[in-house]
């Protein structure tokens, strides 16, 4: 009675999801800005003109069209900032995303595939892992390691690697139960094997929809800890650190804060539309 | 009104299910009249629509489907299409249901007191103490024993038949003028479902509701109603009274039915299923009637 | 619900805080970085490095350390802070009040505000106030709460909203001698409602920064388990029984939609109590949150660590307080 739909190729699928295509679109369109960087951004972002202090966006009134989006209190171009900002964020994103699901997928999959007391003492691990505060352990994480990047984006691993681990072990588990895993074993094939080839593959979509949200927050967490002054020296350009100083002057150049708070906005928005819409395509069931 | 003005009137009732832009017909011009007092089976098949006929006067009909045709009447007045709000104060004192699968009509997050009383408060204007009291007389009208024990309870803690007892006693709380009563012992053990239904028949007969019985065991029909529908694919083949039908049935579907219902008094006869011929048979007839009416 | 399972929970956490306190001891000592140097500015002498280190013991070797380490604990000894030069647990003690009423008002504005959507969510379901519902709570949740806090600043400057005050407790002009640092609840009890009125006013912001993103994720899961709850025989029995699809939504369906949501908000209770540490910042709220970011720029480590373990502790009590509201709500619980 019923035909069933011939299932599209799932990457077309993907394609017309219109949450992919907004978030993906923004995050292509970032990409880009961080990569062309030194080509469109219309100044040197570190470079201080104390005669052009405090100059509002070009629309209002003593706005000037050198500087479209205003200067800040040592007279830098903002545009040039947030587009010299963007490449730290989508590095450290990228970057801290990867590695916080390295440590956490394999943990995962030990917990779930191997059972028993290692299960217990990843999952042990875990629990008190997570009864930290996030945000505090991150900030004395950077402060004892020192400023930069490389801390940064070890900080975020270190700190939320856990989310990684729980779903991965929680699916792990689920697949371990299903008669391809029971068949390979039967045919005798190495525990490290199976892992890898055979239930790997069937985690890896979970897995991308995760990394998209660890994405996001490890975007807000270098937004948190630039505004407090351990990422990077503040004379680099960075979105959070571009907040912090606009916190002290909001009273008078409200501009300096605005700006920067919308890019985090908009990537982290960006970054959950296309993981909602990954989450989307790749559940079996809503493939009809 | 006279004392034989029916308490539910259906007339030509036609209801259509939308899916995937299709129109599935699921009731094709039912006729049904339930006078007060009487005991009305309506019996066919699963899949027959039997359900949906009583969704349909409760006001409960599925989301997705509407009525393309005919009328609905209760006491008079016209509920075929009522609004939300009007609807609503025709229940309990009105009609009620008692449901099929007594393990899940009662809310788990309640106790039975309070799933008992908020309807009598709701409807009769009773309050706390007065609606606690009622409850109590109900539950003994229902030959629970402890009631005041089993008020406290949640559901979890009740056992089946006792589940459906409750579910018979909120039915009754509020003296309706008809019930809806839903295949309301399908769910039950053997030993649980005589003494249901008697429970049903005695309460129906001491306070003269009107009792729409849905079913599809004839041998219930037999033992409890006065009147009888017999109803396949959304169509009446058969009605009249009880005693005439079973004595002498017009149509082969009845026949047939009642070779496939065991008898208690004659264990030893065979039965017999549907022949698939006659299933054909009528499956034609009703695509045709389709046919007709959509032309 | 019995003593016993509460006492089996309770000891059940033991383990957990003392692997708190194993993993603080070991961060601050294993990093790189010398610990002295951290907290000694620049212009120390050998001698003065030296000094510190016995203070501190960090002369004994690791093991030795951290016996000391953890029988201080046990005493409640958590040292002096060095940048505030007193004792940290009176510190902390003295600001928990304030960081307290601020997370339960948060997390009350929280259910509130991410209930309301929930049922009005599931009540329109299927129709568009379902999907601004959805997109409102997606919006919610993309910004978190120090974004949220800097915005309202923002607004507030922008706007000249004079009235809504962005930093502080409770204005300077009340005099108020508090007996507790309770105030809230110090001014409901003493009846001082002008104490009141600015404690709450001054709480607003806050509040609601940390409060909005638990309230959209509040919103997502019991809006799912109402919807879920919608399709059940009872919902269709109560309707009738005659009753209005608001109060169904409201009550029939939400009784039963607590369970679930519970389980899968109840860990981010404790993401809210985390942000305190950057919203009191931002807001200048004189909590436990704000002392933690200057103690981690001042390298004060005592202070750092009573503050990681303090906020493990309230961590370890919310878990526990949601799985007694678990076992509360669920009947099946109750009687076993």
């Amino acid at each position: 009675m019923a035909e069933l739909a011939a299932a599209r190729p799932v990457w077309r699928q993907a394609a017309s999801n219109w949450r992919i295509r907004i978030g993906g679109g923004f995050l292509l369109f970032l990409v880009a800005v961080a990569l062309l960087a030194p080509w469109i951004a219309p100044h040197d972002p570190i470079d201080q003109d104390l005669l052009m202090q405090y100059l509002p966006p070009v629309w209002a009134e003593k706005g000037e069209a050198g500087f479209i989006f205003g200067t800040d209190n040592l007279g830098r171009d903002i545009l040039s900032r947030l587009i010299y900002g963007a490449r730290i964020a989508l590095i450290v994103s990228v970057c801290a995303a990867l590695a916080a699901g390295l440590i956490g997928t394999t943990l995962g999959l030990l917990a779930g595939y191997v059972g028993g007391w290692v299960d217990q003492a990843i999952s042990r691990l875990v629990e008190i892992w997570m009864a930290f505060p996030a945000v505090l352990l991150s900030i004395v994480l950077v402060a004892v390691m020192g400023t930069g990047l490389h801390s940064v984006i070890i900080a975020i691993a270190v700190i939320d690697w856990t989310r990684f681990c729980r779903v991965v072990r929680a699916e792990t588990m689920a697949q371990k139960a299903q008669d391809y895993v029971a068949s390979a074993v039967t045919i005798g094939l190495p525990s490290r094997r199976i892992l890898i080839r055979e239930i790997l593959p069937n985690v890896m979509p979970l897995l991308l929809v995760l990394l998209t949200l660890e994405m996001g927050i490890a975007v807000i967490v270098e937004a948190i800890l630039s505004y407090v002054g351990l990422s990077l020296s503040s004379e680099f350009p960075t979105w959070g650190s571009m907040i912090g100083a606009g916190r002290q002057y909001v009273n008078q150049a409200p501009w300096l804060m605005v700006l920067p708070i919308m890019a985090v906005i908009a990537t982290v928005l960006a970054l959950n539309a296309l993981g909602d819409g990954l989450k989307d395509t790749l559940d079996p069931v809503m493939r009809k | 009104m006279s004392a034989d003005s029916p308490i539910l009137a259906i007339e030509g009732l036609h209801l259509e299910i939308r899916a995937d832009r299709r129109r599935i017909p699921i009731l094709r011009g039912v006729d049904l009249t339930v006078t007060p007092g009487e005991v009305h089976g309506l019996v066919g098949e699963s899949g027959a629509g039997k359900s949906m006929v009583g969704r349909v006067v409760l006001g409960i009909a599925p989301l997705r489907s509407r009525v393309s045709g005919g009328t609905v009447r209760f006491d008079g007045q016209e509920i075929t299409h009522l609004s939300e709000g009007r609807r609503r104060s025709l229940m309990g004192r009105g009609m009620a249901l008692i449901p099929q699968d007594p393990m899940t009509a009662l809310n788990p997050a309640f106790r039975i007191g309070d799933q008992i009383t908020e309807v009598l408060r709701l409807h009769m204007g009773l309050d706390k103490t007065a609606a606690r009291t009622r409850a109590l007389a109900l539950l003994n009208d229902v030959h629970i024993r402890k009631p005041e024990r089993v008020l406290r309870q949640y559901p979890h803690e009740l056992s089946g038949g006792m589940r459906q007892r409750v579910l018979i006693a909120i039915a009754f709380s509020c003296q309706p003028k008809l019930i809806i009563a839903d295949e309301p012992t399908t769910a039950l053990d053997v030993t649980v479902q005589r003494q249901v239904l008697g429970l049903i028949k005695a309460l129906q007969a001491e306070r003269g509701t009107a009792l729409l019985f849905i079913t599809h065991d004839l041998g219930v029909v037999a033992k409890l109603c006065d009147r009888i529908t017999v109803l396949h694919d959304g169509r009446v083949l058969e009605q009249g009274a009880v005693a005439d039908v079973f004595a002498a049935p017009q149509h082969a579907y009845t026949r047939a039915l009642m070779k496939a219902t065991p008898r208690y008094d004659r264990p030893g006869d065979e039965l017999q299923p549907v022949p698939a011929a006659l299933t054909e048979t009528l499956n034609a007839e009703a695509l045709a009637y389709d046919e007709v009416r959509d032309a | 619900m019995s003593a016993g399972f509460l006492l089996k929970r309770l000891l059940m956490a033991i383990p957990t805080l003392f692997g708190v306190a194993v993993i603080v001891f070991v961060l601050l000592r294993i990093v790189p970085g010398d610990p002295i140097a951290m907290m000694i500015g620049p212009g120390a002498t050998p001698a003065d490095i030296e000094q510190l280190r016995v203070t501190y013991g960090l002369d004994k070797s690791i093991a030795h350390q951290f016996v000391l380490y953890i029988g201080d604990l046990a005493q409640g000894h958590f040292g002096t802070s060095i940048s505030m030069r007193q004792d940290v647990m009176e510190l902390i003690l003295g600001r928990l009040p304030v960081t307290i009423e601020l997370c339960l008002m948060a997390m009350l504005l929280a259910m509130i505000n991410g209930g309301a959507m929930a049922v009005i969510g599931a009540y329109y379901r299927g129709r568009w106030p379902e999907a601004g519902i959805d997109g409102l709570a997606g919006f919610m949740l993309a910004i978190p709460d120090f974004l949220w806090a800097l915005l309202f600043i923002l607004f507030v400057v922008i706007l000249s909203l004079s009235g809504l005050p962005i930093s502080g407790r409770i204005s300077h002009a009340i005099s108020f001698d508090a007996v507790t640092n309770f105030y809230l609840i110090e001014s409901l009890l003493r009846l001082r409602f002008d104490v009141l009125g600015s404690v709450l006013l001054h709480m607003l912001l806050p509040a609601l920064s940390l409060a909005l993103p638990l309230a959209a994720i509040i919103s997502r899961v019991l809006k799912t388990s109402l919807n879920e709850a919608m399709t059940q025989d009872y919902v269709q029995l109560a309707r009738v029984k005659g009753f209005s699809r608001l109060r169904i939504v409201a009550r029939e369906a939400l009784r039963n939609a607590l369970v679930p949501t519970v389980t899968l908000t109840g860990v981010q209770f404790t993401f809210l109590v985390g942000g305190t540490v950057l919203v009191e910042k931002i807001f200048s709220y004189p909590g436990i949150g704000n002392m933690a970011i200057d103690a981690v720029i001042n390298r004060d480590l005592p202070l750092i660590q009573g503050l990681v373990l303090t906020f493990a502790v309230l961590f370890i009590a919310i878990n526990l307080a949601v799985d007694m509201s678990y076992a509360l709500l669920n009947p099946r619980m109750r009687h076993g």
